[in-house]
């Protein structure tokens, strides 16, 4: 498993990771329900996620720095993803929807 | 703990505690605390006497902290407490602890009295501030404290509109003056880099600075000095600064805050003795003060109001005396002026509040068998200011005429003719006062009474001083080795002018007596009229050269016409035409195109969180691009 | 296409599945579908992550996201009654312009990166992505980061039942 990928350049994972980015959000742009909005916005974070991995790999690092931030960048996801989800179900309780274009309450 | 942090910070600290707690306490205690704090700051000034009679050259000084620092400029909070100032202190803590304390008994009955003691010590301080600092800035603090005091408590019965016009009326005349003092400030830091006051007179000395520049600086410092001390033109405001309590005339526009300016010119006195065009634009201004105040006082008929304009007159002798460089006769002429002016303005006060707040003379009268204490101390008072002889007025007038008549003998002449009319005025109001018949039907004379003890026991100490303040400086005639107060300035004035040392015995003699001559005059002329043919002051307002007189030259009249009206006619237009026509339109203008541009972008913020997202990403987009493409 | 030569099959086959079952939770019509294609999308990433020697991430991957956060996703929707029906629909202007973006933001991306010219992987020790080692890193130089984060769970778990509470008070006034 180890030698096969000797020679895979890291462009090949910059490019995964942007096309699946850019994935992330054009459905964050797309789509109006706000839980596939969350979902799209954890493709993102994986993304990044997916780039850290390559670049620690990348870079040789022996303290394996870029998975560290891997940990954290989860952390902060699952939190983000909590909190959102909690806040869509209250809003969900308030309007009966999940649809985004409804929430225009920055107007006033 | 410094001896000068205490004289400085116990009226403060009265001014604190009656500024914050005074509506809480009771009245006999916030005066108390008031009175105390000055009497405190006036025992430890004393106690200080004893270091400085030792040692001429002794200084204490308190440096507290940088208050501003720029380039090589350095301003520092600093005091020095040195014999000049150590005179003054004594006079303002001293006269002010008799006034606090007749003040307790005389604004018993106002519903603002814990105000009061708060503004008077309050003041007290800011006076002490202009005395002790040592530098301009410090003194400048003072300067404006003061003049905010003065302000305060002119205007301290504001429910009445026309007093608090007069207020306003000193503050602004004496912000004209302020300009000045800051404009010389300014041209001290210019040329000297500096506003100490030791090192400023030290480069000074050294005589690298020249005389026009000097005559500048002392020209505009005196413009200071004519507003605070009430000179021509800017003397309009004292008059009608009587509009404050009494107290308040005799402590503020009496014996301390107008001689101010007197301080300010014998401080720089180093500046002033090689200035000699400032001097002589002091003098005539001051004799030309001297005689207008006085003439206007003649024809006055409100007892604060002659009392008033007799202040501007004699600060005009004071500054005659600084004009001819005598810095110690206008010093020793501050000192009994405070005596006998605070006693003369407290017994009208008496008066005042004896006939329950009545203040016209022609309403009073006889008042001698009903207000004996209040008579005799007054009548000492009136004797001091004109020139009894051996009284303490006697003295320091006598000492400016000589040195007048030393200097030019028209000066001299004019100087004359004001002590005389002084003494007519001063008599004219002594006598329609407490002699002839009672002259009020509104007020029953029955009810007339003497003052409480409160007031009367500062009279008699002032009474006291008036007789005695002379001795603090008697002339070389009867003092060989020159008088108290010359030799202890002598360290602080290097250069006095020593006039009386230059004229013969004879002629001295001479000047005296014609100094006694003046005064018997008066008194024989005034006593003919009011006394003898009973005459009194008549109601309607005379014509001719005594209406103009009346009308104190109408000063206030030209000031109106030449500065007020021009200035209304130019705000009304302002406002009507520039402000409604032209600025309105520009600014409506202004937010009819922001309102247009506005519109355009409203339809944008539209609160969709999709709108704005799409925003942001393009925003990234552009970012990016400009990133890549450089 | 010089893009795939000289590329392992394995890493091209994951990438595709990658890339395809994102592209299905963005557009397909049904939520429960999207989060089932991202739940694949993850598994795929792991795979990844196990090629990149990063063998702890991808556990701790499949059982965060994939396990935990997911069905969280899922319990949700299933708690809302969400499915095809209720679903809201965009125009077709706004999903041109989104791809569009999307698009562009790709292309400045990539085109980015191709101008930094990063060279062939240098591969770090086989056993960098242990729980042995990462541990230590984890508890030695981010010590604090680490704590910090914990509070952040914490907190942000105490902010979710918070919000998610019914609130009682207003319950009644409505009623």
């Amino acid at each position: 498993m180890l030698g096969i990928f000797q020679n895979i350049e890291i462009s090949h994972y910059i490019y995964l990771s942007c096309v699946l980015f850019c994935i992330g959000l054009f459905g964050v742009l797309f789509r109006r329900n706000a839980i596939i909005l969350l979902m799209c916005i954890e493709l993102m974070l994986n993304s990044v996620n997916l780039l850290m991995a390559a670049f620690t790999e990348y870079m040789g690092d022996q303290n394996a720095n870029g998975q560290m931030f891997v940990f954290f960048i989860m952390v902060v996801a699952a939190a983000e993803a909590a909190v959102g989800l909690a806040i869509l179900v209250m809003v969900y309780r308030n309007t009966k929807k999940t649809d985004v274009s409804f929430l225009d309450g920055l107007k006033d | 703990m410094n001896t000068l942090s205490i004289i400085l910070g116990l009226p403060l600290l009265g001014f604190i505690i009656n500024g914050i707690f005074g509506s809480k306490i009771p009245k006999s205690l916030s005066g108390g605390i008031g009175t105390i704090s000055v009497f405190l700051s006036f025992i430890f000034s004393i106690m200080a006497l004893p270091m400085f009679i030792e040692n001429p050259e002794y200084t204490i000084k308190l440096d507290l902290f940088t208050f501003l620092s720029f380039d090589t400029f350095n301003l520092r909070v600093a005091f020095t407490l040195d014999r000049l100032s150590l005179w003054m202190t004594l006079i303002v803590t001293g006269i002010g602890t008799l006034i606090h304390v007749y003040s307790i008994s005389y604004m018993k009955e106002d519903e603002g009295f814990y105000k009061f003691f708060a503004y008077l010590n309050f003041f007290i301080f800011n006076m002490l501030l202009l005395i002790l600092g040592s530098n301009f800035i410090m003194l400048f603090f003072g300067w404006e404290g003061v003049g905010l005091c003065s302000y305060l408590l002119i205007g301290f019965w504001y429910k009445n509109a026309e007093y608090g016009k007069a207020a306003r009326k000193a503050f602004i005349m004496n912000r004209i003056g302020d300009l000045g003092l800051l404009l010389g400030i300014f041209m001290i830091i210019q040329q000297f880099g500096t506003l100490e006051f030791t090192t400023v007179f030290e480069e000074i000395n050294k005589g690298t600075v020249s005389v026009n520049t000097l005559n500048a600086i002392g020209i505009l410092l005196f413009i200071g000095a004519m507003g605070k001390s009430a000179q021509i033109p800017l003397f309009t405001w004292l008059p009608d600064a009587m509009a404050g309590p009494t107290p308040v005339s005799a402590l503020i526009h009496a014996a301390t805050m107008v001689t101010a300016g007197i301080y300010l010119v014998i401080r720089c006195s180093a500046l002033y003795v090689l200035s000699p065009i400032a001097n002589e634009v002091i003098i005539w201004t001051g004799l030309s003060t001297a005689i207008v105040a006085a003439l206007i006082g003649l024809k006055q008929n409100d007892i604060k109001k002659v009392l008033a304009y007799s202040t501007v007159s004699q600060l005009g002798f004071m500054f005659v005396a600084l004009g001819c460089g005598a810095y110690t006769t206008a010093l020793f002429h501050v000192t009994t002026h405070a005596f006998f002016k605070a006693l003369l303005f407290l017994g009208a006060g008496s008066v005042i509040h004896g006939m329950h707040h009545e203040q016209d003379i022609r309403k009073m009268g006889g008042l001698k068998s009903k207000m004996p204490i209040t008579y005799y101390t007054f009548l000492i008072g009136t004797l001091a200011i004109t020139g009894f002889p051996f009284l303490s007025g006697f003295f320091s007038k006598d000492e400016i005429l000589t040195i007048a008549f030393n200097h030019n003998i028209v000066v001299y002449i004019l100087l004359v003719g004001s002590a005389l009319l002084t003494g007519i005025y001063m008599f004219r109001l002594l006598f329609v006062t407490f002699f002839g018949e009672y002259r009020n039907q509104h007020y029953a004379f029955d009810k007339v009474h003497e003052s409480p003890r409160l007031m009367t026991l500062p009279l008699m100490i002032l009474a006291v001083l008036s007789i005695f303040g002379g001795l603090l400086n008697l002339p070389h005639y009867l003092q060989h080795e020159g008088g108290i107060l010359q030799n202890w300035l002598k360290p602080v004035i290097g250069l006095t002018h020593s006039g009386q040392h230059e004229i013969s015995f004879n002629t001295e003699m001479i000047l005296v007596s014609i100094a006694v001559l003046v005064f018997v005059t008066a008194f024989i002329l005034t006593r003919m009229r009011y006394i003898s043919r009973k005459q009194v002051p008549q109601e309607q307002t005379p014509t001719g050269v005594l209406g103009i007189i009346s009308n104190k030259f109408y000063f206030d009249e030209i000031y109106d016409l030449i500065f007020v009206k021009p200035f209304e006619t130019m705000s009304i237009w302002l406002q009507q035409v520039f402000e409604l026509k032209i600025v309105s339109k520009i600014s409506y203008g202004i937010h009819d195109i922001l309102r247009f541009f506005g519109g355009l972008n409203k339809k944008i913020q539209n609160g969709n969180i999709e709108y704005y997202l799409m925003f942001m990403v393009i925003g990234v987009l552009i970012l990016l691009g400009f990133n890549f493409f450089n | 296409m010089s893009l795939f030569q000289n590329l392992p099959l394995p890493f091209l086959i994951l990438s595709f599945i990658t890339i395809l079952c994102a592209l299905y939770v963005v557009t397909s019509k049904n939520p429960i579908h999207s989060v089932l294609a991202l739940i694949l999308t993850f598994f795929s990433i792991s795979a990844h992550y196990i090629l990149l020697n990063a063998q702890f991430l991808a556990i701790v991957n499949l059982m965060v996201y994939a396990g935990a956060i997911m069905v969280l996703f899922l319990f949700v929707l299933m708690l809302l009654n969400l499915d095809k029906s209720s679903e809201p629909v965009k125009s077709n202007l706004w999903g041109i312009s989104a791809a569009i973006c999307a698009g562009l933001l790709l292309v400045i991306i990539t085109a980015s990166f191709q101008k930094a010219g990063l060279a062939v992987m240098k591969s770090s020790a086989v056993d960098i992505g242990l729980v042995k080692n990462l541990g230590r890193v984890l508890m030695t130089e981010y010590l604090v980061p680490f704590e910090l984060t914990g509070i952040l769970f914490i907190s942000a778990m105490v902010g979710a039942v918070l919000l998610a509470k019914r609130d009682n008070k207003s319950e009644e006034i409505t009623s």
